[in-house]
């Protein structure tokens, strides 16, 4: 019977990546839609802005802190590879210790996005509202600076919050020692996410904050 | 079941006898048939709740200066009463065609088609235990029902129901000065987030669960084309909900925070410079995919019904995959014929023409296909073949009005006006409800475990059939006539002084085939608890689904089968006991030619 299996078995029986893997790898491919629905927005109400409305960014931002902000995120990212290569190498330690980094960093950055949200809108820039002072005057701009801005950045400091607290959430686990003896897959897809969530921040920091 | 044999990678028979609670049974149940079955009775609650909208709207359209028969009982914010009866308001009238069209293909034949089929067939036609992530799967039922209470909630709150029609063109949708709604285009913007999370939920596991758990033997090219379809579709709103999501929540930011996108101007008349052609881009960009996502399992299951019905196998089994594929991509480059009117640059405008045209190209692949399929077949026309062969016909004149449209020349000329009435109701109630009507004939036995009610389907079909062409045919001529597709009252335009007795003919049908709708509820919910038993393979067909008992059991099979044939092997030349030849058939019992298809 088993001999007849053997002889009989038919081709092909799915891809050699584990479900919960290529789940997340198909969840991200509409993440991917949603934030470019958002950034396709944003570069159609740009490039549609009437002259001299929309400042340059460095007149409303402060691109510096959120320079620093990026920084800190793209160490997140190096932090949770290093989680996953503990998680690999069966070093428990390390596991706890990169996962408790990656959410600090996390939260770190977070927290400097509620900054800047704080002390912009201390400076009447919401997304309803726009003003730049230029030359010591102060003058209105378009109201989609704003709520461009506001909506993908904020979009994305969702995104993070979700990873977050995904991210606490696998560091308990780590000090219950869920993850020891090399199962390493639920860190592998949070990474995957992590990772996703980190790339869209550098094409939103670039579009949003650079040019 | 008894053709399974040792399966080779030897994954853990999944556990079948726990005793679970009622509540976990049947309502937080993580069974893709339960789910299935808690789409199916969601969705066809929402189905007549969108026919009464059409119906109350069609009595306002034939009648428009007369009171509305039973408008005494309806409340003062949808009609005004005078002396002589009960007038609907117009913003009543405009909730009635906006939430018509939402609810119908929001909440009930987007999610009858894919919520229902998509769950209950992907894993018994895989060969699956289950779906690749079952918890996921009920949160994307769940997730379904705050959409259906928002929006049958905002039909009572100050202001009404959304009226901006069912595709919310801003800044109509965006500033309630204008329309008077408020709260009721918020909900239902609201509900439309819900229908998008359930909807990528949901996808996310279909292609999973396509990709990576089929049964071994189950290849690509032998899956059946009702999995194939359902497997594009789930690609489809992958990508598309997600854009509708993102439009959809910028457009709740304009209503609650102050943002623009895509509001021009306010009430005062400042100058605010969003764009409302951006929305109309963005929801296209959604929405056409979205048609595709109506009736791509559509022509799945019509395949599959028609192969089992005629005896034949799928004429031209891979040409129908690949037109599914092609009708797919072509589905994401096309949007812009939607937007003809909308100002266009000419040569975008031809460009968009020429796509859309392709389109007719694999439409009239799988037309043929069908055809070739019922080409001297063994036709059986039970209730199910009948609704896929009326399929057939009524996507036929649908998909040719889709050619008059996909013309700028012609569609300056019938855009928003009855005709384009017309042709949506050909493709989405000719095409997607008869395949539904027909999947639910066909796959009911093994959802329920027993047969549905011959006689009263056939009566049910004979009825739709005829009541629906009544209705939608006319309002070709209507349309080509000059009557505005949204309008209240035609009563004061000259041009339209002649098309009374056509509207009030329309009207009548229209009642009539909303009462048929009762006579196959009535045949469905007796046929639940009453109908005959059904056998585990009542229609002679050869995919999996059909060789477990009906209904099947908790896991859908205690060791995975193995596959050995393509999907649609009927009345094959190397069988002589049956007329058919089951996917999962040993070929040492059975020899047929190898690889067939």
């Amino acid at each position: 019977m088993a001999h007849a299996a053997a002889v009989n078995r038919p081709p092909e029986r799915g891809l050699d990546v584990y479900t919960q893997k290529v789940g997340m790898w198909v969840f991200l491919c509409s993440e991917v839609m949603f934030f470019a629905g958002l950034i396709g927005s944003y570069i159609v109400l740009r490039f549609g802005a009437l002259e001299n409305t929309w400042p340059e960014p460095a007149e409303v931002l402060a691109v510096n802190i959120t320079a620093f902000n990026t920084f800190l995120l793209i160490c997140s990212s190096v932090t949770m590879v290093k989680a996953f290569a503990a998680a690999q190498a069966h070093d428990d330690q390390g596991i706890k210790k990169w996962l408790l980094a990656t959410t600090l960093i996390g939260a770190g950055f977070l927290g400097v996005q509620v900054y800047e949200y704080n002390e912009l809108i201390n400076h009447h820039f919401t997304p309803s509202n726009c003003v730049v002072v230029r030359n010591g005057v102060e003058e209105t701009c378009s109201i989609l600076y704003g709520s461009t801005f506001y909506t993908m950045t904020g979009f994305h400091g969702f995104h993070v919050l979700l990873g977050v607290i995904c991210l606490g959430w696998a560091t308990i686990r780590a000090y219950r020692g869920h993850w020891s003896g090399g199962n390493s897959r639920g860190i592998e897809i949070l990474g995957l996410y992590w990772h996703f969530v980190d790339l869209v921040w550098i094409i939103l920091f670039t579009i949003v904050y650079l040019i | 079941m008894a053709t399974a044999i040792a399966e080779p990678t030897g994954r853990a028979v999944i556990e079948e006898a726990h005793p679970q609670s009622f509540l976990r049974k049947y309502l937080f149940s993580t069974d893709h048939k339960v789910i299935a079955a808690q789409f199916l009775f969601y969705t066809l609650f929402f189905l007549m709740i969108g026919g009464l909208l059409a119906v109350l709207m069609r009595q306002q359209i034939a009648w428009p200066t007369e009171p509305l028969t039973l408008g005494g009982i309806l409340p003062e914010t949808m009609v005004a009463k005078a002396t002589d009866g009960a007038y609907m308001l117009p913003e009543f009238y405009n909730a009635l065609v906006t939430m018509h069209g939402s609810v119908m293909v929001f909440l009930a034949i987007m999610p009858m088609l894919v919520g229902v089929w998509a769950n209950f067939l992907i894993p018994l036609q895989l060969g699956a235990h289950d779906m690749a992530f079952p918890r996921l799967n009920m949160l994307s039922f769940w997730t379904m029902v705050p959409a259906g209470i928002l929006t049958l909630a905002s039909f009572f709150v100050v202001g009404g129901a959304a009226g901006a029609g069912w595709t919310l063109y801003a800044p109509l949708s965006a500033r309630p000065d204008l329309t008077g709604v408020e709260m009721g285009q918020i909900l239902w913007l609201i509900a439309l987030v819900f229908v998008g999370l359930s909807s990528i939920l949901g996808s996310v596991n279909y292609i999973t669960t396509v990709i990576n758990m089929r049964a071994p033997g189950m290849t690509w090219f032998r899956m059946p084309l009702t999995v194939w379809a359902l497997f594009i579709t789930a690609i489809l709103g992958l990508l598309a909900m997600p854009v509708l999501s993102a439009a959809g929540i910028m457009l709740i930011f304009d209503q609650t925070i102050g943002t623009s996108f895509f509001i021009p101007s306010n009430a005062a008349g400042d100058a605010l410079s969003g764009q409302p052609l951006l929305w109309q881009h963005l929801f296209w960009f959604f929405g056409h995919p979205e048609v595709y996502i109506l009736i791509l399992p559509a022509m799945g299951f019509t395949s599959e019904i028609l192969a089992v019905g005629s005896r034949k196998p799928v004429f031209g089994y891979k040409a129908m995959v690949w037109a599914l594929i092609s009708i797919a991509f072509l589905g994401f480059i096309v949007w812009g014929h939607h937007m003809f009117q909308s100002g266009m640059n000419p040569a975008l405008g031809l460009a968009f023409t020429v796509s859309t045209l392709f389109i007719a190209v694999p439409s009239a692949i799988k037309t043929f296909n069908w055809m070739g399929t019922m080409w001297r077949g063994n036709l059986q026309l039970h209730s199910a073949m009948l609704f896929a062969v009326g399929f057939v016909a009524m996507f036929a004149i649908g998909g040719l009005s889709g050619v008059f449209m996909a013309s700028t020349p012609v569609d300056i000329y019938i855009h928003d006006t009855y005709f384009i009435v017309a042709h949506i109701h050909y493709v989405l109630f000719g095409g997607s409800l008869f395949a539904l009507f027909g999947a639910i004939y066909f796959w009911f036995p093994k959802m329920f475990g027993r047969m549905m009610n011959e006689t009263l389907g056939k009566i049910h079909f004979w009825l739709t059939l005829v009541l629906f062409n009544v209705v939608f045919f006319p309002m070709h001529g209507v349309g080509m006539a000059g009557m505005m597709r949204r309008i209240y009252d035609w009563t004061g335009y000259q041009h339209l002084e002649g098309i009374g007795a056509t509207n009030q003919i329309i009207t009548i049908a229209a009642v009539g085939l909303f009462a048929s709708g009762f006579l196959f509820a009535f045949n469905f919910f007796w046929s639940i608890w009453k109908g005959e038993k059904a056998p585990d393979n009542p229609w002679g067909a050869s995919t999996l689904e059909w060789s477990v008992p009906s209904p099947p059991k908790h896991g859908n099979w205690s060791e995975i089968p193995v596959v050995y044939h393509g999907p649609h092997e009927y009345s094959h030349p190397d069988v002589t006991d049956k007329d058919w030849l089951g996917q999962n058939e040993r070929p040492d019992v059975v020899t047929p030619a190898a690889g067939s298809h």
